[in-house]
């Protein structure tokens, strides 16, 4: 069992399929395509499931380590493994995917191999990042990962999708560059290595560590986004198909957020602790001026990912608390996000699909013609906002409770998205789903499908059960959060 | 597990069973089905509490934990029970108020498309507050907190074509949102300093807590604590300012106005403050501050009531009012007269609630007291039951109101906290206050001229925000007579009118003086409580003779006087004071402009930082200068460089020769 290298698989066995996928050719074997990418991606979800079922929660030490020597002449190795931080991240990665590739069955009738092959690689990519222990591979999957959800805004999207696609490329370039001159000089420092984990032990002084925080920040930021790097996110998401939303927020946010606790925290602690104020500082920021711009969004997939932005705001300030419920609390938020979130863009999604408009001020009274829908949107409207039972109160009530430990008027600002994420999300839910039937538009709506019905009521189960039952996720990350709280509180000085 | 903790969990399962067919299956279930697998499941679950309260009363009492929900940070959070008296009285209260509503919602909503999912809807609800009152630990109070208000959110919005119900039901929950985020802030000061959620466990290091400072702040832990929850219970339990969404949320269908409205949600701060009292006892500060907000409420509130016109709103304003009366209890330590009161309040309330829903169907759901008159002739059993709810409702002596009303301005009397003296007198005023407004109601509603049938008045109520009449709203044609309301609605009102006269006389010696709450509700030595009182109490009789004696009986009939002198014997009066006193009017119609200030100050307050953040902050500066700048900058670098490049090669020449030059001539003077 232990032989069989499921890492590996869980990157390859999507990025393969994709490339078969992309096989199938033209739009002439569309229904072709379809079933492969969905065969592709139920065989991509399931070699993650030993992942967590092998999963020894006791340890904090990489688990499922693959070690291959790639280009010997830098040291550079394909190096892989998780640990409690990282696994669960690939379990929500492929089954997100799925999720996409459902969404994307009727709807995209253009390119749809293409469409569902860059899905799977980016899938298959995202899973590299996640894994790899190796500074190279982990740069290779990080950049590689940006060009299929590039291809995706700039091909699926809306009309405005150029812009929207290249403002996103760019402002993602700037962070890696940044973060290659980083790792270029670990690699220097450390004597030629670039793993990971010889990093985490490596003694650094105190102006480089500041120097390389700020690298990572720059680019962990702006994947985040973290005020005030954030702006690309909502043109990205108004521009993007659905399915390229969902991935964006479900799983490509989650990527700059894990950076920090993968490279900034560990490898420079101390420039990590004193420059904690500044980030808290942005977090809150974002918790509450980004709050307040979602209030008044009138495009529905703009305020949602606003609220994304404002969610993960969360996240960063987790992290930079140093306690155990704060990290925890930031990487629970994460996976939550990736149901919620994912769920509120799919549900946006079925509306868009049907009338052609994202303006609030389109809908209304859609509950008289969607009921079922209007369940379910419902539910994840709360979730959004937090409500307890559902994976959206876990993270955030973690969160603020290490931040009670940490700084009452922290947490007091942080509490402060109880009423704004409520304010928002509800507000929308009531323009658009409550009252009278607007228009002919809505008149007209026809309540989802059962394929529709079938990936909304998965993640109905998956935000209800982490809601009333989040033990088994935090049981996993307990070691390894342990471990690296541990790491931080010793100076590397 | 043993067959008490079954029992126990049967309790809340039941409901939930119900509320999960009725609102999965409710298409094939059918109405019937809907109803009978509900009320089959509250009855269940009232049955059970019965067993439990037995058991209780033997002295068996439970606290254990069902699962662990979560661990982080060295705390464990779980999901358990409490079993003791405080719970089993309110398991008792919610599931027969809960059944009594189930019961007259069949014939309330029969015509409603939305049968199976109102039915739903109210038991999922009595699963919610089930769960909050049998917790022992304050995460899942927390969850039943947050999940009773997502399901009155529903509740209020039921009729979610009506803009005015949508509107009070998004405003209902975002207000109880500000209280949840100072209780959320509590129940976090709680974990960080006691390090366990769990009741007995921080109660426990009480002591200790109240030695501690807060680390940041520097203000005293325990009072920080107590103020941050108090905050939560002013919004669940509508206490001023947060007051301000239990009016708006008479939008909503009669039944849970009753249920969730008046008997039991709007309790639950209430009762959450009495659980807290190991905490709340430790800081005189919290306990003055709960006060004034209760005496306002109860005071300023039921000043509201008099000038309404809408039947469901006055009972509304007597409900922020008597919530009010409530709070002073919990703040002069008398906790158990406030649970006393408690649930006294929630049988004449939920009975004064469904007897106006009957009067509203009566009345072809017009609720206009303008429009009625004379009812008592049409609705005998509506007319009987509402007139004993009401004088429960203003303390007359031997009805349950009288025994916890009593109970509380005598222990108001006996308290020596600051803001005692403030108490007092509102609660003594108030007393006036609410006998004017019930009878002022009972009134209208039932006696004198018949105004029915006549041209009617297009609007329900004179509040400002509400829209054209809707069809909800269509009264009594010409001629047409009301009429009393079927079996389904009258059963429940009986079944609720016989407690709301017999139950404070039946209970007061145990709850108030005897050992019922014995090591549940801790009053300190240096707080009065309800010690006093205990002193002078002679037996229930006793009490109530001597009640004809006092202060509140007198202003409580003189308020009844005094509204039967306006409305039956001149009612020219009203409207003479009403022109006489102009801006006081005018102050009370507005209801103080609270919601003015709120709408404008923070509604739109918010709206414009929101656009100004997005519009300045996003698209101005960091869009506008930053990213489009820098972008703007690389293109004007470019135009300065292509000027460079000329393609004449003399030009490049002439450069280069300057340029060998200035090399030379830096190197030579190197050396």
């Amino acid at each position: 069992m232990t032989d069989i290298p499921f890492l590996s698989l869980a990157i390859w066995v999507p990025i393969l399929g994709g490339v078969l996928v992309l096989a199938t050719g033209s739009d002439r074997n569309a229904p072709l395509a379809r079933i492969l990418a969905f065969a592709v991606a139920v065989a991509g979800f399931v070699v993650t499931i030993p992942l967590y079922t092998g999963f020894d929660t006791s340890s904090s030490a990489m688990q499922f380590v693959e070690l291959q020597s790639w280009i010997p002449r830098f040291n550079i190795n394909y190096h892989l493994g998780v640990d409690g931080i990282s696994v669960l991240f690939l379990l929500l990665n492929a089954f997100i995917t799925i999720m996409v590739v459902m969404a994307g069955w009727q709807v995209i009738q253009e390119r749809v191999a293409q469409y569902m092959a860059a899905f799977l690689i980016m899938s298959g990519l995202m899973n590299g990042i996640f894994s790899a222990l190796d500074g190279v591979l982990f740069y290779v999957f990080f950049e590689a990962s940006l060009i299929p959800l590039y291809l995706v805004i700039g091909i699926w999207g809306g009309q405005n999708r150029v812009y929207a696609a290249i403002k996103f490329f760019l402002y993602t370039l700037l962070g890696s560059l940044l973060m290659l001159i980083a790792l270029l000089y670990l690699f220097m420092q450390s004597g030629g290595s670039f793993s990971i984990l010889d990093w985490h032990q490596l003694p650094l002084p105190m102006e480089p560590q500041v120097l390389i925080f700020l690298a990572f920040l720059i680019a962990f930021g702006v994947k985040v986004p973290m005020w005030p790097v954030h702006t690309w996110l909502p043109d990205a998401h108004v521009e993007a198909p659905t399915g390229g939303s969902v991935v964006l927020a479900a799983i490509a946010l989650k990527l700059g957020a894990y950076g920090f606790l993968r490279f900034s925290i560990p490898i420079v602690p101390d420039a990590a602790h004193q420059l904690a104020p500044v980030v808290i500082t942005l977090s809150l920021i974002a918790v509450i001026y980004i709050g307040f711009v979602a209030l008044v969004q009138t495009d529905m997939k703009k305020l949602v990912a606003y609220s994304s932005i404002s969610h993960m705001g969360f996240v960063t300030l987790g992290f930079f608390m140093f306690n155990q419920l704060g990290i925890e609390g930031a990487i629970v938020q994460m996976i939550s996000h990736g149901f919620v979130s994912g769920a509120m863009f799919l549900c946006i999604g079925v509306l868009y699909d049907r009338v052609h408009s994202r303006q609030i001020a389109d809908y209304g009274g859609v509950v008289h013609t969607m009921p079922k829908f209007a369940a379910f949107f419902m539910l994840f409207a709360m979730a959004n906002s937090g409500l307890p039972a559902t994976s959206g109160f876990v993270g955030e009530f973690m969160v603020v409770l290490g931040a009670v430990k940490f700084n009452f008027w922290v947490a007091f600002a942080a509490a402060v998205t109880l009423i704004l994420g409520a304010a928002y999300t509800l507000w929308m839910y009531k323009r658009v789903v409550f009252g009278k039937v607007a228009n002919s538009h809505v008149a007209e709506l026809e309540d989802i499908n059962a394929r529709e019905f079938a990936f909304l009521a998965i993640l109905a189960l998956c935000v209800l059960a982490m809601g009333l039952y989040p033990f088994p996720f935090t049981e996993v990350m307990h070691a390894s959060v342990d471990e690296l709280l541990r790491h931080v509180a010793v100076s590397k000085l | 597990m043993t067959d008490m903790q079954k029992l126990y969990l049967l309790v809340p399962l039941a409901p939930l069973a119900g509320a999960i067919l009725a609102g999965l299956f409710g298409k094939a279930i059918g109405r019937a089905g809907a109803h009978v697998a509900t009320i089959l499941g509250v009855a269940v679950a009232f049955v059970a509490s019965v067993f439990v309260f037995r058991d209780v009363q033997a002295g068996n009492t439970f606290n254990g934990t069902i699962y662990t929900w979560m661990m982080a940070g060295g705390i464990k959070f779980e999901v358990g029970f409490l079993i003791d008296s405080l719970t089993v009285m309110m398991m008792l209260v919610v599931t027969f108020v809960s059944l009594m509503v189930h019961i007259y919602t069949i014939g309330y909503m029969s015509e409603d498309p939305g049968y199976q999912r109102f039915f739903s809807y109210i038991s999922l609800f009595t699963f919610s507050m089930l769960m909050l009152v049998m917790s022992n630990n304050f995460l899942q109070l927390f969850f039943g907190w947050e999940a009773v208000g997502l399901v009155s959110y529903l509740l209020i919005g039921f009729w979610y074509e009506r803009p005015t119900a949508i509107y009070a039901n998004l405003k209902a929950f975002l207000v109880n949102r500000v209280g949840d985020f100072g209780f959320l802030l509590g129940i976090g000061l709680v974990a960080a300093y006691a390090g366990s959620l769990n009741y007995a466990e921080v109660f426990a290091k009480a002591g200790e807590l109240a030695s501690q400072e807060m680390a940041v702040t520097g203000w005293p832990l325990i009072t920080a604590i107590c103020i941050c929850l108090f905050i939560g219970a002013m919004g669940k339990s509508a206490q001023v300012p947060l007051h301000v969404w239990l009016p708006d949320s008479m939008e909503g269908p009669t039944p849970i106005s009753a249920l969730i409205h008046a008997a039991t949600m709007v309790t639950a701060g209430i009762f959450m403050v009495a659980r807290m009292s190991p905490l709340f006892e430790l800081s005189d500060t919290a306990l003055s501050f709960v006060l004034v907000i209760g005496a306002t409420t109860a005071l300023f509130m039921g000043f509201l009531g008099i000038v309404q016109n809408d039947v469901k709103r006055v009972v509304a304003y007597s409900t922020l009012s008597q919530l009010g009366y409530m709070t002073v209890a919990l703040g002069v330590s008398a906790y158990s007269a406030a649970v006393f009161h408690l649930m006294t309040h929630a049988f004449f309330k939920a009975l004064l609630f469904l007897g106006a829903g009957s009067v509203i169907i009566g009345m072809h759901h017009d609720q206009d007291m303008r429009n009625m008159g004379g009812l008592r002739k049409y609705m005998p059993i509506t007319w009987i039951t509402s007139l004993l709810g009401s004088l429960a409702l203003i303390g007359f002596p031997f009805f349950s109101g009288f025994y916890s009303k009593d109970s509380i301005i005598e222990a108001v009397h006996g308290s020596h906290i600051p803001g005692s003296g403030y108490a007092l007198f509102c609660v003594m005023l108030g007393v006036f206050i609410t006998a004017f407004y019930s009878f002022r109601m009972y009134f209208l509603v039932f006696h004198g001229e018949e105004r029915f049938g006549k041209a009617h008045h297009d609007h329900h109520g004179d509040h400002d925000d509400e829209e054209p009449s809707e069809d909800h709203h269509h009264g009594l044609a010409p001629g047409q007579k009301p009429h009393e309301s079927p079996l389904v609605v009258t059963l429940p009102l009986i079944l609720l009118a016989i407690p709301s006269v017999v139950i404070g006389f039946m209970t007061i010696e145990p709850m108030l003086f005897g050992e019922w709450f014995k090591g549940v509700i801790f009053v300190g030595e240096n707080h009065a409580g309800l010690k006093e009182l205990a002193e002078h109490f002679h037996g229930p009789v006793a009490m109530a003779l001597h009640g004809l004696q006092t202060a509140p009986f007198w202003l409580a009939i003189s308020g009844v006087a005094l509204a039967w002198f306006f409305y039956m014997v001149k009612p020219g009066i009203p409207a003479a004071i009403q022109r006489t006193f102009k801006p006081l009017y005018v102050l009370l119609d507005n209801k103080y402009y609270f919601d003015r200030f709120n709408e404008i100050f923070f509604a739109g307050g918010s709206r414009l930082l929101g656009r100004g953040l997005w519009k300045i902050g996003d698209q101005g500066v960091i869009d506008g200068v930053a990213v489009n700048g820098t972008a703007k900058l690389v293109g004007w670098v470019a135009q300065i460089s292509r000027l460079v490049q000329t393609g004449h090669l003399y030009q490049y020449a002439f450069v280069m020769i300057i340029g060998v030059f200035v090399l030379l001539t830096f190197w030579f003077n190197r050396g």
